[in-house]
Protein backbone atom coordinates (compact mmCIF):
# COMPACT_ATOMS: atom_id res chain seq x y z
CA UNK A 1 0.00 0.00 0.00
CA UNK A 2 1.24 3.17 -1.06
CA UNK A 3 0.70 6.43 0.86
CA UNK A 4 1.20 10.06 -0.57
CA UNK A 5 2.30 12.11 2.13
CA UNK A 6 3.26 15.84 2.25
CA UNK A 7 4.98 18.14 4.64
CA UNK A 8 3.45 21.44 4.86
CA UNK A 9 6.79 23.01 6.13
CA UNK A 10 5.09 26.76 7.07
CA UNK A 11 5.75 29.99 8.58
CA UNK A 12 3.31 31.34 10.36
CA UNK A 13 1.71 34.62 11.54
CA UNK A 14 2.00 34.54 15.77
CA UNK A 15 -1.72 34.50 17.14
CA UNK A 16 -2.85 35.33 14.05
CA UNK A 17 -5.48 32.13 13.49
CA UNK A 18 -7.41 33.53 10.38
CA UNK A 19 -4.22 34.44 8.16
CA UNK A 20 -2.85 30.76 9.40
CA UNK A 21 -6.07 29.11 8.24
CA UNK A 22 -6.34 30.42 4.93
CA UNK A 23 -2.71 29.30 4.29
CA UNK A 24 -3.39 25.95 5.71
CA UNK A 25 -6.38 25.63 3.01
CA UNK A 26 -4.18 27.18 0.19
CA UNK A 27 -1.99 24.21 0.73
CA UNK A 28 -4.81 21.73 1.07
CA UNK A 29 -5.75 22.74 -2.12
CA UNK A 30 -2.05 22.47 -3.83
CA UNK A 31 -1.81 19.02 -1.62
CA UNK A 32 -5.10 17.86 -3.17
CA UNK A 33 -4.29 18.84 -6.62
CA UNK A 34 -1.38 16.94 -6.34
CA UNK A 35 -2.74 13.60 -5.43
CA UNK A 36 -1.52 13.82 -1.84
CA UNK A 37 -3.69 11.42 0.54
CA UNK A 38 -2.00 12.92 4.38
CA UNK A 39 -0.75 16.80 4.82
CA UNK A 40 1.14 17.05 8.25
CA UNK A 41 0.98 20.79 9.45
CA UNK A 42 3.91 21.71 12.30
CA UNK A 43 3.47 22.35 15.73
CA UNK A 44 1.35 25.31 16.80
CA UNK A 45 0.13 25.88 12.78
CA UNK A 46 -2.83 27.71 13.52
CA UNK A 47 -1.29 29.85 15.87
CA UNK A 48 2.63 30.28 16.06
CA UNK A 49 5.08 28.81 18.81
CA UNK A 50 5.89 31.38 21.46
CA UNK A 51 2.26 32.75 22.24
CA UNK A 52 2.54 33.29 26.01
CA UNK A 53 0.08 35.42 27.06
CA UNK A 54 -1.82 35.47 23.65
CA UNK A 55 -2.32 31.76 24.56
CA UNK A 56 -6.22 32.26 25.97
CA UNK A 57 -6.84 33.98 22.50
CA UNK A 58 -5.91 31.79 20.42
CA UNK A 59 -7.69 28.64 21.84
CA UNK A 60 -9.79 26.69 19.87
CA UNK A 61 -12.14 23.61 19.95
CA UNK A 62 -11.64 20.21 17.26
CA UNK A 63 -15.45 20.14 16.87
CA UNK A 64 -17.60 20.97 13.91
CA UNK A 65 -19.24 23.96 15.66
CA UNK A 66 -15.29 25.85 15.84
CA UNK A 67 -15.13 28.41 13.20
CA UNK A 68 -12.11 27.72 12.35
CA UNK A 69 -11.89 23.66 12.91
CA UNK A 70 -15.35 23.59 10.60
CA UNK A 71 -13.08 24.96 7.64
CA UNK A 72 -10.47 22.53 8.30
CA UNK A 73 -12.95 19.41 8.51
CA UNK A 74 -14.21 20.35 5.46
CA UNK A 75 -11.32 20.56 4.18
CA UNK A 76 -10.65 16.90 5.26
CA UNK A 77 -13.03 15.44 3.25
CA UNK A 78 -10.44 15.46 0.36
CA UNK A 79 -7.49 14.82 2.06
CA UNK A 80 -6.32 13.70 5.73
CA UNK A 81 -4.74 16.47 7.70
CA UNK A 82 -2.57 16.56 10.73
CA UNK A 83 -2.95 20.91 12.14
CA UNK A 84 -1.57 22.18 15.55
CA UNK A 85 -3.30 24.18 17.87
CA UNK A 86 -4.42 25.12 21.41
CA UNK A 87 -7.16 23.25 22.60
CA UNK A 88 -9.11 24.55 25.32
CA UNK A 89 -10.72 22.21 27.32
CA UNK A 90 -14.10 22.34 29.07
CA UNK A 91 -12.64 23.18 32.22
CA UNK A 92 -10.15 25.74 30.28
CA UNK A 93 -6.89 24.17 30.70
CA UNK A 94 -4.99 25.32 27.27
CA UNK A 95 -2.59 22.41 25.80
CA UNK A 96 -0.57 22.44 22.88
CA UNK A 97 -2.24 19.75 20.45
CA UNK A 98 -2.38 18.03 17.03
CA UNK A 99 -5.46 16.57 15.64
CA UNK A 100 -5.48 14.32 12.94
CA UNK A 101 -8.82 15.42 10.76
CA UNK A 102 -10.60 12.55 8.12
CA UNK A 103 -13.29 12.40 5.80
CA UNK A 104 -14.66 15.11 7.99
CA UNK A 105 -14.51 13.98 11.51
CA UNK A 106 -11.82 14.52 13.94
CA UNK A 107 -9.99 11.39 14.06
CA UNK A 108 -7.70 11.44 16.97
CA UNK A 109 -6.60 14.71 19.27
CA UNK A 110 -3.12 14.47 20.65
CA UNK A 111 -2.15 16.77 23.76
CA UNK A 112 1.76 17.42 23.75
CA UNK A 113 2.83 15.48 27.20
CA UNK A 114 6.16 17.10 27.63
CA UNK A 115 6.31 20.93 28.03
CA UNK A 116 9.84 22.11 27.84
CA UNK A 117 10.07 24.63 30.57
CA UNK A 118 14.07 25.39 30.64
CA UNK A 119 16.46 27.36 28.90
CA UNK A 120 14.80 29.37 25.92
CA UNK A 121 11.26 27.29 26.46
CA UNK A 122 8.91 28.26 28.85
CA UNK A 123 5.41 26.21 27.94
CA UNK A 124 5.26 25.42 31.32
CA UNK A 125 4.21 28.53 31.97
CA UNK A 126 0.94 29.47 29.96
CA UNK A 127 0.40 25.14 28.84
CA UNK A 128 -1.16 22.28 30.95
CA UNK A 129 0.56 19.06 29.92
CA UNK A 130 -1.11 16.29 28.25
CA UNK A 131 -1.76 12.80 30.04
CA UNK A 132 -2.05 10.21 27.56
CA UNK A 133 0.02 8.83 24.56
CA UNK A 134 -2.26 6.74 22.33
CA UNK A 135 -2.03 5.06 18.46
CA UNK A 136 -4.75 5.85 16.14
CA UNK A 137 -6.57 3.79 13.22
CA UNK A 138 -6.55 6.22 10.18
CA UNK A 139 -7.36 5.18 6.50
CA UNK A 140 -3.88 3.89 5.47
CA UNK A 141 -2.92 1.96 8.78
CA UNK A 142 -2.22 2.53 12.80
CA UNK A 143 -0.45 5.84 13.35
CA UNK A 144 0.95 7.89 16.44
CA UNK A 145 1.43 11.31 16.53
CA UNK A 146 3.77 13.29 18.85
CA UNK A 147 4.60 17.22 19.58
CA UNK A 148 8.61 18.34 19.85
CA UNK A 149 9.32 17.61 23.27
CA UNK A 150 7.07 14.71 23.45
CA UNK A 151 9.95 12.98 21.29
CA UNK A 152 13.36 13.71 23.03
CA UNK A 153 11.52 11.22 25.67
CA UNK A 154 12.15 7.95 24.55
CA UNK A 155 8.78 6.67 26.07
CA UNK A 156 6.61 8.08 23.79
CA UNK A 157 7.43 6.77 20.63
CA UNK A 158 7.98 3.12 22.65
CA UNK A 159 4.55 3.22 23.52
CA UNK A 160 2.59 4.29 20.24
CA UNK A 161 5.21 1.26 18.73
CA UNK A 162 3.90 -1.00 21.08
CA UNK A 163 0.13 0.25 21.06
CA UNK A 164 0.59 -0.45 17.30
CA UNK A 165 1.53 2.59 15.66
CA UNK A 166 3.40 1.93 12.03
CA UNK A 167 3.49 5.52 11.38
CA UNK A 168 5.20 7.83 13.52
CA UNK A 169 3.82 11.89 12.74
CA UNK A 170 5.93 14.05 14.66
CA UNK A 171 5.52 17.88 14.76
CA UNK A 172 7.41 20.94 15.39
CA UNK A 173 8.16 24.38 16.26
CA UNK A 174 11.80 23.81 16.71
CA UNK A 175 14.25 26.86 17.35
CA UNK A 176 16.95 26.51 15.41
CA UNK A 177 20.35 27.09 17.50
CA UNK A 178 24.04 25.67 17.95
CA UNK A 179 26.70 26.47 15.58
CA UNK A 180 29.89 24.02 15.26
CA UNK A 181 31.66 25.83 11.61
CA UNK A 182 29.45 23.00 9.91
CA UNK A 183 27.18 24.15 7.30
CA UNK A 184 24.34 22.42 9.62
CA UNK A 185 22.75 24.13 13.07
CA UNK A 186 23.26 21.84 15.97
CA UNK A 187 19.50 21.69 16.62
CA UNK A 188 19.07 19.82 13.06
CA UNK A 189 21.41 16.97 14.10
CA UNK A 190 19.98 16.29 17.50
CA UNK A 191 16.71 16.04 15.36
CA UNK A 192 17.69 13.99 12.54
CA UNK A 193 19.84 11.82 14.74
CA UNK A 194 16.98 10.96 17.13
CA UNK A 195 13.98 10.54 14.43
CA UNK A 196 16.44 8.07 12.21
CA UNK A 197 17.22 6.09 15.37
CA UNK A 198 13.45 5.81 16.17
CA UNK A 199 12.75 4.59 12.79
CA UNK A 200 15.84 2.43 13.07
CA UNK A 201 15.13 0.67 16.32
CA UNK A 202 11.25 0.75 15.93
CA UNK A 203 11.70 -0.64 12.00
CA UNK A 204 8.44 1.96 11.29
CA UNK A 205 8.21 5.40 9.64
CA UNK A 206 9.02 8.59 11.22
CA UNK A 207 7.41 11.82 9.84
CA UNK A 208 8.51 15.09 10.93
CA UNK A 209 7.18 18.12 9.91
CA UNK A 210 9.09 21.39 11.95
CA UNK A 211 8.08 24.89 10.65
CA UNK A 212 10.44 27.80 8.84
CA UNK A 213 10.11 31.83 10.10
CA UNK A 214 11.37 33.71 12.80
CA UNK A 215 9.44 34.81 16.00
CA UNK A 216 11.75 37.54 17.10
CA UNK A 217 15.22 36.33 17.41
CA UNK A 218 13.94 32.59 16.81
CA UNK A 219 15.13 30.77 13.56
CA UNK A 220 12.73 28.13 12.75
CA UNK A 221 14.98 25.53 10.46
CA UNK A 222 12.64 23.66 8.65
CA UNK A 223 14.81 20.47 7.29
CA UNK A 224 11.42 18.08 7.76
CA UNK A 225 12.08 14.47 6.84
CA UNK A 226 10.68 10.98 6.23
CA UNK A 227 12.55 8.18 7.26
CA UNK A 228 11.82 4.61 6.40
CA UNK A 229 11.54 1.44 8.91
CA UNK A 230 15.40 1.07 8.03
CA UNK A 231 16.36 4.02 9.47
CA UNK A 232 16.43 5.26 5.83
CA UNK A 233 16.03 9.01 4.50
CA UNK A 234 13.52 9.23 2.08
CA UNK A 235 12.38 12.76 1.96
CA UNK A 236 13.75 16.03 3.51
CA UNK A 237 12.59 19.70 2.83
CA UNK A 238 14.84 22.63 2.42
CA UNK A 239 16.04 23.81 5.86
CA UNK A 240 15.03 27.77 7.14
CA UNK A 241 11.93 28.04 4.18
CA UNK A 242 8.47 27.27 3.63
CA UNK A 243 7.98 24.24 1.55
CA UNK A 244 5.41 21.53 1.07
CA UNK A 245 7.64 18.63 0.70
CA UNK A 246 5.66 15.42 -1.26
CA UNK A 247 6.61 11.99 -0.76
CA UNK A 248 5.30 8.53 -1.47
CA UNK A 249 6.06 6.59 1.01
CA UNK A 250 5.22 2.00 0.37
CA UNK A 251 3.73 0.55 3.53
CA UNK A 252 5.15 -2.57 2.47
CA UNK A 253 8.21 -1.76 3.61
CA UNK A 254 7.00 -2.47 7.00
CA UNK A 255 6.66 -6.33 5.86
CA UNK A 256 10.07 -6.16 4.17
CA UNK A 257 11.95 -4.40 7.13
CA UNK A 258 10.74 -6.71 9.60
CA UNK A 259 11.12 -9.80 7.38
CA UNK A 260 14.50 -9.11 7.88
CA UNK A 261 15.17 -7.36 11.62
CA UNK A 262 11.73 -9.00 13.80
CA UNK A 263 12.41 -6.28 16.65
CA UNK A 264 8.27 -6.13 16.88
CA UNK A 265 8.56 -9.53 17.54
CA UNK A 266 11.07 -9.98 19.89
CA UNK A 267 10.44 -6.98 21.82
CA UNK A 268 9.37 -7.72 25.52
CA UNK A 269 6.86 -5.27 27.15
CA UNK A 270 6.16 -7.76 29.68
CA UNK A 271 9.81 -7.51 30.89
CA UNK A 272 9.77 -3.73 30.60
CA UNK A 273 6.57 -3.70 32.54
CA UNK A 274 7.94 -5.26 35.73
CA UNK A 275 11.08 -3.90 35.78
CA UNK A 276 9.51 -0.55 35.63
CA UNK A 277 7.21 -1.70 38.57
CA UNK A 278 10.22 -2.69 40.47
CA UNK A 279 11.68 1.07 39.74
CA UNK A 280 8.62 2.55 40.53
CA UNK A 281 6.60 0.21 43.48
CA UNK A 282 9.65 -1.32 44.64
CA UNK A 283 7.75 -5.14 43.87
CA UNK B 1 37.18 20.98 27.48
CA UNK B 2 36.27 21.92 23.87
CA UNK B 3 36.89 25.46 22.96
CA UNK B 4 35.00 25.67 18.90
CA UNK B 5 34.48 29.41 17.74
CA UNK B 6 34.44 28.94 13.90
CA UNK B 7 31.40 29.76 12.21
CA UNK B 8 29.51 28.12 8.66
CA UNK B 9 29.81 31.61 7.50
CA UNK B 10 27.12 30.71 4.72
CA UNK B 11 24.76 29.03 7.39
CA UNK B 12 25.23 32.17 9.58
CA UNK B 13 24.79 34.23 6.17
CA UNK B 14 21.49 32.85 5.67
CA UNK B 15 19.81 33.10 8.77
CA UNK B 16 20.99 36.99 9.55
CA UNK B 17 19.86 37.91 6.28
CA UNK B 18 16.33 36.36 6.54
CA UNK B 19 16.12 37.13 9.79
CA UNK B 20 16.73 41.16 8.80
CA UNK B 21 14.49 40.31 5.98
CA UNK B 22 11.40 38.85 8.01
CA UNK B 23 11.58 41.51 10.92
CA UNK B 24 11.78 44.48 9.21
CA UNK B 25 8.91 43.67 6.90
CA UNK B 26 6.54 42.04 9.13
CA UNK B 27 6.15 45.06 11.16
CA UNK B 28 5.32 47.22 7.84
CA UNK B 29 8.78 48.22 6.94
CA UNK B 30 10.87 47.58 4.19
CA UNK B 31 14.30 49.40 4.78
CA UNK B 32 17.30 50.14 7.61
CA UNK B 33 19.51 52.26 8.67
CA UNK B 34 23.07 51.44 9.74
CA UNK B 35 25.36 53.80 11.55
CA UNK B 36 28.93 52.89 9.58
CA UNK B 37 31.41 53.68 11.76
CA UNK B 38 34.24 52.61 9.92
CA UNK B 39 34.41 48.96 11.80
CA UNK B 40 34.01 46.15 11.16
CA UNK B 41 30.94 45.20 13.61
CA UNK B 42 28.55 48.20 11.41
CA UNK B 43 30.23 47.02 8.48
CA UNK B 44 28.68 43.50 8.60
CA UNK B 45 25.57 44.33 9.85
CA UNK B 46 25.70 46.64 6.77
CA UNK B 47 26.26 44.14 4.52
CA UNK B 48 24.09 41.84 5.65
CA UNK B 49 21.14 44.44 5.59
CA UNK B 50 21.73 45.70 2.37
CA UNK B 51 21.66 41.85 1.28
CA UNK B 52 18.04 40.96 3.19
CA UNK B 53 16.59 43.98 1.48
CA UNK B 54 18.73 45.11 -1.22
CA UNK B 55 20.88 47.96 -1.32
CA UNK B 56 18.71 50.96 -2.69
CA UNK B 57 16.79 50.15 0.37
CA UNK B 58 19.79 50.51 3.31
CA UNK B 59 20.74 54.08 4.54
CA UNK B 60 24.05 54.49 5.56
CA UNK B 61 24.76 56.84 7.92
CA UNK B 62 28.75 58.27 8.30
CA UNK B 63 28.33 60.33 11.76
CA UNK B 64 32.15 62.15 12.65
CA UNK B 65 33.50 63.83 15.21
CA UNK B 66 35.97 66.16 14.71
CA UNK B 67 38.72 63.57 16.33
CA UNK B 68 37.47 60.85 14.48
CA UNK B 69 40.61 59.30 12.28
CA UNK B 70 40.40 59.35 8.91
CA UNK B 71 40.26 55.79 7.89
CA UNK B 72 37.09 55.66 9.56
CA UNK B 73 35.33 57.62 7.13
CA UNK B 74 37.48 56.27 4.14
CA UNK B 75 36.37 52.50 5.52
CA UNK B 76 32.95 53.30 5.72
CA UNK B 77 33.43 55.27 2.05
CA UNK B 78 34.25 51.84 0.48
CA UNK B 79 31.43 50.28 2.24
CA UNK B 80 28.90 52.50 0.63
CA UNK B 81 30.79 52.35 -3.18
CA UNK B 82 31.06 48.78 -2.74
CA UNK B 83 27.44 48.48 -1.85
CA UNK B 84 25.20 51.04 -3.56
CA UNK B 85 23.32 51.98 -1.02
CA UNK B 86 22.52 55.68 -0.30
CA UNK B 87 24.41 57.05 2.20
CA UNK B 88 24.41 60.62 4.55
CA UNK B 89 27.38 62.31 5.89
CA UNK B 90 26.45 64.42 9.09
CA UNK B 91 29.07 65.42 11.46
CA UNK B 92 28.41 65.06 14.78
CA UNK B 93 31.04 67.82 16.08
CA UNK B 94 28.29 70.54 16.09
CA UNK B 95 26.11 69.27 17.80
CA UNK B 96 27.57 67.80 20.77
CA UNK B 97 30.59 70.77 21.01
CA UNK B 98 28.36 72.69 23.01
CA UNK B 99 27.06 70.52 25.49
CA UNK B 100 31.32 69.64 25.83
CA UNK B 101 32.08 73.08 26.35
CA UNK B 102 29.85 73.66 29.19
CA UNK B 103 32.40 71.60 31.38
CA UNK B 104 35.74 72.68 30.75
CA UNK B 105 37.98 69.09 31.74
CA UNK B 106 34.50 66.68 30.79
CA UNK B 107 35.94 63.21 31.00
CA UNK B 108 36.58 61.56 27.88
CA UNK B 109 34.15 58.80 28.60
CA UNK B 110 30.86 61.48 29.47
CA UNK B 111 32.48 62.53 26.05
CA UNK B 112 31.98 59.43 24.02
CA UNK B 113 28.72 58.88 25.98
CA UNK B 114 27.37 62.23 24.60
CA UNK B 115 29.46 61.12 21.03
CA UNK B 116 27.28 57.72 21.27
CA UNK B 117 23.96 59.14 22.46
CA UNK B 118 24.08 62.05 19.67
CA UNK B 119 24.79 59.33 16.92
CA UNK B 120 21.47 57.50 18.19
CA UNK B 121 19.91 60.82 18.23
CA UNK B 122 20.68 61.04 14.52
CA UNK B 123 20.44 57.45 13.71
CA UNK B 124 16.12 57.51 14.65
CA UNK B 125 16.07 60.79 13.16
CA UNK B 126 17.30 59.46 10.04
CA UNK B 127 15.00 56.40 10.46
CA UNK B 128 11.98 58.57 10.31
CA UNK B 129 13.28 60.29 7.53
CA UNK B 130 14.25 57.11 5.38
CA UNK B 131 11.15 54.71 6.26
CA UNK B 132 13.37 52.62 7.59
CA UNK B 133 14.74 50.40 11.00
CA UNK B 134 17.81 50.95 13.01
CA UNK B 135 19.79 47.83 12.40
CA UNK B 136 22.07 47.49 15.47
CA UNK B 137 25.80 46.48 15.31
CA UNK B 138 26.44 45.23 18.66
CA UNK B 139 28.57 41.85 18.99
CA UNK B 140 27.99 39.31 21.78
CA UNK B 141 31.51 40.23 23.06
CA UNK B 142 30.63 43.85 23.82
CA UNK B 143 26.97 42.85 24.72
CA UNK B 144 28.28 40.18 27.33
CA UNK B 145 31.13 43.20 28.28
CA UNK B 146 28.83 45.98 28.87
CA UNK B 147 30.91 48.09 26.85
CA UNK B 148 28.71 50.05 24.90
CA UNK B 149 27.08 53.51 25.94
CA UNK B 150 23.37 52.51 27.22
CA UNK B 151 20.69 54.33 24.78
CA UNK B 152 23.99 55.42 22.52
CA UNK B 153 25.32 52.64 20.31
CA UNK B 154 23.54 49.81 21.60
CA UNK B 155 20.25 51.48 20.43
CA UNK B 156 18.70 49.93 17.67
CA UNK B 157 15.14 48.09 16.29
CA UNK B 158 16.58 44.75 16.11
CA UNK B 159 20.58 43.38 15.82
CA UNK B 160 21.35 40.61 13.32
CA UNK B 161 24.67 40.72 14.58
CA UNK B 162 24.05 40.08 18.65
CA UNK B 163 24.94 36.39 19.23
CA UNK B 164 28.33 36.10 17.23
CA UNK B 165 31.88 37.15 19.37
CA UNK B 166 33.54 39.30 17.93
CA UNK B 167 36.29 36.54 16.28
CA UNK B 168 32.80 35.45 14.94
CA UNK B 169 32.45 38.19 13.46
CA UNK B 170 35.69 38.34 11.49
CA UNK B 171 35.02 35.02 9.92
CA UNK B 172 31.48 36.12 8.90
CA UNK B 173 32.84 39.44 7.80
CA UNK B 174 35.73 38.09 5.57
CA UNK B 175 32.59 35.93 3.96
CA UNK B 176 31.05 38.89 3.07
CA UNK B 177 33.46 40.48 1.39
CA UNK B 178 34.19 43.54 3.87
CA UNK B 179 37.71 44.93 2.60
CA UNK B 180 40.28 43.83 4.70
CA UNK B 181 41.42 47.01 5.94
CA UNK B 182 38.67 47.22 8.22
CA UNK B 183 38.59 43.29 9.31
CA UNK B 184 42.68 43.89 10.12
CA UNK B 185 42.89 47.29 12.04
CA UNK B 186 42.46 47.64 15.76
CA UNK B 187 38.63 47.48 16.79
CA UNK B 188 38.33 50.69 18.05
CA UNK B 189 35.61 53.15 19.80
CA UNK B 190 37.23 55.79 17.92
CA UNK B 191 35.67 58.27 20.25
CA UNK B 192 38.87 59.74 21.62
CA UNK B 193 43.16 59.66 20.01
CA UNK B 194 44.74 56.42 20.51
CA UNK B 195 41.70 54.63 21.92
CA UNK B 196 41.45 50.65 20.96
CA UNK B 197 38.81 48.56 22.55
CA UNK B 198 41.57 46.37 23.70
CA UNK B 199 43.70 48.06 25.42
CA UNK B 200 40.45 49.71 27.03
CA UNK B 201 39.32 46.58 28.29
CA UNK B 202 42.98 45.44 29.15
CA UNK B 203 42.88 41.93 27.15
CA UNK B 204 42.22 41.19 23.65
CA UNK B 205 39.53 39.81 21.96
CA UNK B 206 40.85 36.36 21.07
CA UNK B 207 41.28 35.50 24.52
CA UNK B 208 37.91 37.01 26.39
CA UNK B 209 35.85 35.43 23.58
CA UNK B 210 37.16 31.75 24.45
CA UNK B 211 36.44 32.48 28.43
CA UNK B 212 33.21 34.15 27.49
CA UNK B 213 32.45 30.73 25.26
CA UNK B 214 33.25 28.56 28.13
CA UNK B 215 31.08 30.58 30.82
CA UNK B 216 28.05 31.44 28.95
CA UNK B 217 27.62 29.11 26.33
CA UNK B 218 29.26 25.56 27.62
CA UNK B 219 28.29 26.44 31.32
CA UNK B 220 31.80 26.10 32.96
CA UNK B 221 31.97 27.43 36.15
CA UNK B 222 34.31 30.01 36.71
CA UNK B 223 36.61 27.43 38.80
CA UNK B 224 36.65 25.20 35.71
CA UNK B 225 38.27 27.68 33.70
CA UNK B 226 41.23 29.06 36.15
CA UNK B 227 41.64 25.26 36.15
CA UNK B 228 41.88 25.00 32.41
CA UNK B 229 44.59 27.56 32.51
CA UNK B 230 42.75 30.96 32.36
CA UNK B 231 44.49 33.54 34.78
CA UNK B 232 42.13 33.88 38.05
CA UNK B 233 42.20 37.52 38.01
CA UNK B 234 41.73 37.39 34.48
CA UNK B 235 38.21 35.20 34.96
CA UNK B 236 37.42 37.26 38.07
CA UNK B 237 37.43 40.26 35.78
CA UNK B 238 35.50 39.24 33.21
CA UNK B 239 33.00 37.38 35.47
CA UNK B 240 32.08 40.38 37.17
CA UNK B 241 31.67 43.00 34.06
CA UNK B 242 29.69 40.27 32.97
CA UNK B 243 27.29 40.44 36.11
CA UNK B 244 27.42 44.28 36.53
CA UNK B 245 26.43 45.14 33.35
CA UNK B 246 23.34 43.08 33.41
CA UNK B 247 21.29 46.12 33.92
CA UNK B 248 22.56 47.15 30.09
CA UNK B 249 20.77 43.94 28.57
CA UNK B 250 17.04 44.17 30.54
CA UNK B 251 14.94 47.03 30.29
CA UNK B 252 14.61 49.07 33.39
CA UNK B 253 12.43 47.59 36.10
CA UNK B 254 8.99 49.00 36.34
CA UNK B 255 8.13 48.84 40.17
CA UNK B 256 4.85 46.28 40.43
CA UNK B 257 1.55 47.92 41.74
CA UNK B 258 -1.33 46.15 39.66
CA UNK B 259 -2.25 42.85 39.02
CA UNK B 260 -0.35 42.91 35.69
CA UNK B 261 2.72 44.86 34.84
CA UNK B 262 4.71 45.12 32.28
CA UNK B 263 7.68 43.28 32.01
CA UNK B 264 6.73 40.53 34.57
CA UNK B 265 3.53 39.49 33.78
CA UNK B 266 2.38 41.36 30.64
CA UNK B 267 4.12 39.09 28.24
CA UNK B 268 4.46 38.95 24.33
CA UNK B 269 7.04 38.93 21.65
CA UNK B 270 7.38 42.21 19.58
CA UNK B 271 6.07 39.79 16.49
CA UNK B 272 2.53 39.68 18.34
CA UNK B 273 -0.28 39.98 15.23
CA UNK B 274 2.32 39.40 12.69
Amino acid sequence: MKLNLALAQINTELGNIQANLEKHLTLVKQACQDGMDLLVFPELSLTGYVLQDLVPAVSCRPESDDPFFQQLLDASRNIDLVVGFVDEDTRHRFYIASAYLSQGEVVHVHHKVYLPTYGLFDEGRFFAPGDSVRAFETRFGRFGMLICEDFWHASPPYILWQDGADVLLFSSASPGRGLNGEPKLESSTWVEHINRAYASLFTIFVAHTNRSGFEDGLNFWGGSTVFDPNGKLVAQAPYFEEALTKTEIDLNQLHRTRARLPLLRDERPELVQRELERILHGN
Amino acid sequence: MEINLSIDPELVRKILTEFIRSEIIRVGFSRAVVNLSGGIDSAVSFVLAAEALGPQNVLAICLPYKTSLADSLEHAQMLIDQSGCPSVTIPITEMTDPLIAREPGMSEIRKGNIMARARMIVAYDQSEAFKGLVVGTGNKTEILLGYTTLYGDSACALNPIGDLYKTQVRQLARALGIPEPIIAKPPSADLWAGQTDEGELGFTYEEVDKLLYLLVDQRYRPEECVEAGFDEKFVRQVFERVRKNQFKRVLPPIAKLSSRTVGYDFLYLRDWGT
